[in-house]
């Protein structure tokens, strides 16, 4: 192991199109950082901001949540929600002080395999600069 | 309450085990609280690898299982019934994906290691704290509705009704048909439409396991698959379809003219009216809007002179009430708006026509009986002008899309003009041909080798009147010059686009459309004739431009995913929906609000959710602020148990 600060991420996965999308990249065999760690969720709009805090609590530097594309989400339109409540808890981490590199969405299809192993390249380039996350971190 | 959970970490040859230290990641495992169980296998899919499972299972009495090996899409089923086999419920089963999602994407073994541990121990948290569940069964009305009477959706039903399924099909025009039954001939083999299509309009009308509802609109549709509760309603057509013998008095006295659908405004018709002489059912029909007035006094010439009393000016809407248990959406397509194509002058000469009334002048039964005649002088054109792509792959302007059909149906159009008009030039502007399909581009060889048929590479700017000429300006791409055509008659191959109301109806449905707005599938490949709602398939044109062979396929296909819901006595539903715990709930009703699919209601002051109709996608679970409805088996507290694990600890 090298010194070098290794950001720890949680990524919050929609079963129908990021999920399989990840699973893509892997099929496909293109590599990325091994600092992502994947929950599958059923849907994007699953996802409540406390698990978000939870991760950001419990120690996580960064953390993505990653969804079907606006308009094609399996369970309609969980998507939508999921947009709108993070946009708020983006505003939310913002205002208490974190660095908004650290929380990200993305919209990943079951197809863009390729595109998830980019999205995850480039939030952990933007998140080593920033070093370990303690603002919410508890019992460091 | 025991907790005892088994590890089953697989190398899957060197995939894992290549990259992921899976002794180790066994080894870290048996470490967990709540592990009492852990090993390695190099295929654990393999029937020694299920066998170990089913060993460790009877031996260590373990009650939770966690695969560590590839991903879920692919094992999930065989290891959940291979729990089953040894006496577990299927729920106590889940997998780490620790071979899409780690081993094939990552190179260090260290860090691929660690990361292969996490993911097992957080599948550890979830499966500890799973429930065991059933399959929600329900049972099925083994009935289906099909909507629309085009060629799609009468082979949808004809195949339903010959597997003997009672069908409902609808059609909100007066008679079925679609588009199918206004075309002359049909490409590649000429054969005449309405010849092969009106045996089967024949075979629905007479089948005693159909249902046909015309001049019917679907108004209303609630329920879930095997079990949908359907809205019809039918419109009045004023006449007795079983009193009206057909005998034609009726239209010798109404005193109105107007545009006839049928033949696309190339000729009139009656207020009262056929659409067309095969028409099923077969029966006048009175078109309110143009009827001068029901009460008699107002005019009521048709009613004096029917012999057999078939008009009933006092006919009422009626919505009728059928329970199906699946529903084959067949709406069709019509052609784009011409309005919006100027620059061709549509509605402005009559001699500029589109795609289908080419069609309805090239039929047998059409306007001018089969004889090529321009509409403004009825004289025979000598120079026609076909120009392609109208309203199609246009992304700026109009529809990005290639409406599929035109490139054929335009070959098939030069082709039987130079059969009517031996004498006659047919020019094609086209941007590409694409004539892929079983004996297509040998048909349009044919148009230009046999038929002579002149085909320039470009697009049209204009085309305007010129001293009783169409001056048409093009481009030939190909040896980049203008061109510059006196033509006779242009006929304008217009875009597909999903048909008028297609969007009202998806919504009613609840079905996806695409950024077109055609309905949306399942998944482009491998579910092509299912829509995102279960139990709702799709046949036809509504999906996506397509010609007759493939709307025919498709239909087919549909039918079958249908008959496969109907052939069941019951169907089961995933267990893991949304629960409340009305200890908790508040009602205040926001899960209600944001519920996609209406599984939710307010019951006494609390959130009551519908098994059935859930699909457990959990937005409920993250609106609800007390954390009162969670879905089953992905809990709040499971995620944060894994965050926890994933984190370390």
């Amino acid at each position: 192991m090298t010194d070098e600060f290794e950001p720890r991420i949680v990524a919050f996965l929609c079963k129908w199109c990021s999920s399989a999308g990840s699973d893509l990249a892997g099929v496909s065999r293109m590599e990325y950082p091994s600092n992502v760690l994947p929950i599958t969720v059923m849907c994007s709009g699953s996802v409540s901001p406390l698990y978000i805090f939870s991760a950001f609590n419990k120690g996580a530097d960064g953390v993505l949540v990653s969804g079907c594309h606006p308009g094609d989400c399996h369970y309609l339109k969980g998507n939508y929600y999921a947009r709108r409540r993070i946009a708020l808890v983006k505003k939310l981490l913002e205002f208490i002080g974190l660095e908004p590199q650290r929380f990200q969405m993305s919209w990943v299809s079951a197809a863009e395999g390729k595109k998830y192993t980019q999205v995850i390249k480039d939030f952990v380039k933007e998140i080593k600069p920033l070093g370990p996350q303690t603002k919410l971190r508890r019992n460091q | 309450m025991k907790k005892r959970t088994g590890v089953f970490v697989c190398h899957c040859g060197i995939n894992i085990a290549g990259t992921v230290d899976v002794k180790k990641v066994t080894e870290e495992l048996s470490k967990h609280p709540g592990v009492v169980h852990s090993e390695d296998y190099i295929y654990m899919c393999s029937d020694p690898g299920q066998n170990l499972i089913i060993d460790a299972i009877k031996e260590k009495n373990l009650d939770k299982v966690v695969v560590a090996c590839c991903s879920p899409t692919l094992h999930e089923t065989t290891f959940r019934n291979t729990i089953k086999s040894a006496g577990l419920n299927t729920f106590q089963c889940e997998i780490a994906n620790i071979r899409e999602q780690c081993s094939w994407v990552h190179k260090d073994m260290e860090k691929a290691t660690e990361k292969a541990i996490k993911i097992s121990k957080s599948t550890v948290e979830r499966v500890l704290r799973n429930e065991s569940l059933d399959p929600i069964s329900i049972p099925v009305t083994r009935r289906a509705l099909v909507i629309g009477g085009g060629i799609a959706g009468i082979q949808s039903a004809l195949d339903l009704a010959n597997s003997d399924f009672e069908v409902v099909l609808v059609e909100r025009s007066p008679s079925i048909g679609g588009h199918m039954i206004q075309l002359s001939e049909t490409f590649p083999t000429l054969d005449c439409s309405q010849c092969i299509l009106t045996p089967k309009m024949v075979e629905v009308s007479k089948h005693p396991n159909i249902k046909l509802m015309t001049f019917s609109e679907v108004q209303e549709i609630s329920g879930y698959i095997g079990n949908f509760k359907v809205k019809i309603l039918k419109k009045p057509t004023y006449v007795d379809p079983d009193k009206c013998t057909l005998c034609d008095e009726c239209t010798k006295v109404c005193p109105v003219v107007v545009p006839n659908e049928f033949d696309l405004g190339l000729t009139g018709r009656r207020a009262i009216y056929i659409p067309f002489p095969q028409a099923i059912p077969a029966t006048y029909i009175l078109d309110i809007n143009s009827c001068p007035g029901l009460l008699p006094i107002a005019c009521g010439k048709c009613a004096d002179v029917c012999e057999p009393n078939a008009i009933d000016f006092d006919m009422k809407p009626e919505i009728i009430e059928e329970e199906v248990g699946a529903i084959i959406v067949a709406s069709g397509y019509d052609q784009y708006d011409k309005e919006l194509m100027a620059e061709y002058g549509y509605g402005k000469y009559p001699d500029v026509l589109d795609g289908l009334q080419f069609e309805r002048l090239l039929s047998a039964s059409g306007p001018t009986m089969g004889k090529i005649l321009r509409p403004s002088d009825h004289k025979e054109p000598k120079e026609v002008v076909f120009i392609q792509c109208v309203g199609s792959r246009d992304p700026e302007l109009h529809c990005e899309y290639c409406s599929k059909i035109c490139c054929m149906y335009t070959a098939k159009h030069a082709m039987l003009y130079k059969h009517h008009v031996h004498d006659g030039q047919a020019y094609v502007f086209y941007i590409d041909i694409r004539s892929g399909g079983k004996g297509y581009e040998e048909f349009v060889q044919r148009a230009v080798e046999e038929d002579g048929v002149l085909y320039l590479r470009g697009k049209v700017s204009k085309v305007f009147e010129d001293k009783e000429k169409l001056k048409v300006w093009g481009i030939d791409t190909l040896i980049g010059k203008d061109i510059e055509i006196d033509a006779d008659m242009v006929v304008l191959a217009m875009a597909t686009r999903p048909s008028n109301g297609a969007e009202e109806l998806a919504r009613k449905l609840k079905i996806a459309l695409d950024k077109d707005g055609f309905l949306a599938e399942a998944h482009p490949k491998l579910r092509p004739v299912e829509s995102v709602t279960s139990g709702m398939f799709l046949a036809g044109a509504a999906q996506a431009p397509k010609d007759i062979p493939e709307a025919v396929a498709q239909a087919s296909g549909a039918a079958a995913k249908a008959i496969s819901i109907l052939c069941q006595e019951r169907l089961y539903h995933a267990p893991t929906v949304a629960n409340v715990n009305i200890n908790l709930c508040t009602g205040c009703g926001m899960c209600v609000d944001v519920c996609p699919y209406d599984a939710l209601s307010l019951k006494n002051g609390k959130a009551e959710v519908n098994e059935v109709l859930c699909e457990g996608c959990g937005t409920c679970s993250a609106t609800c602020l007390r954390a009162a409805i969670q879905v089953k088996n992905i809990t709040p507290l499971q995620v944060h148990e894994m965050i926890n694990a994933c984190l370390g600890g």
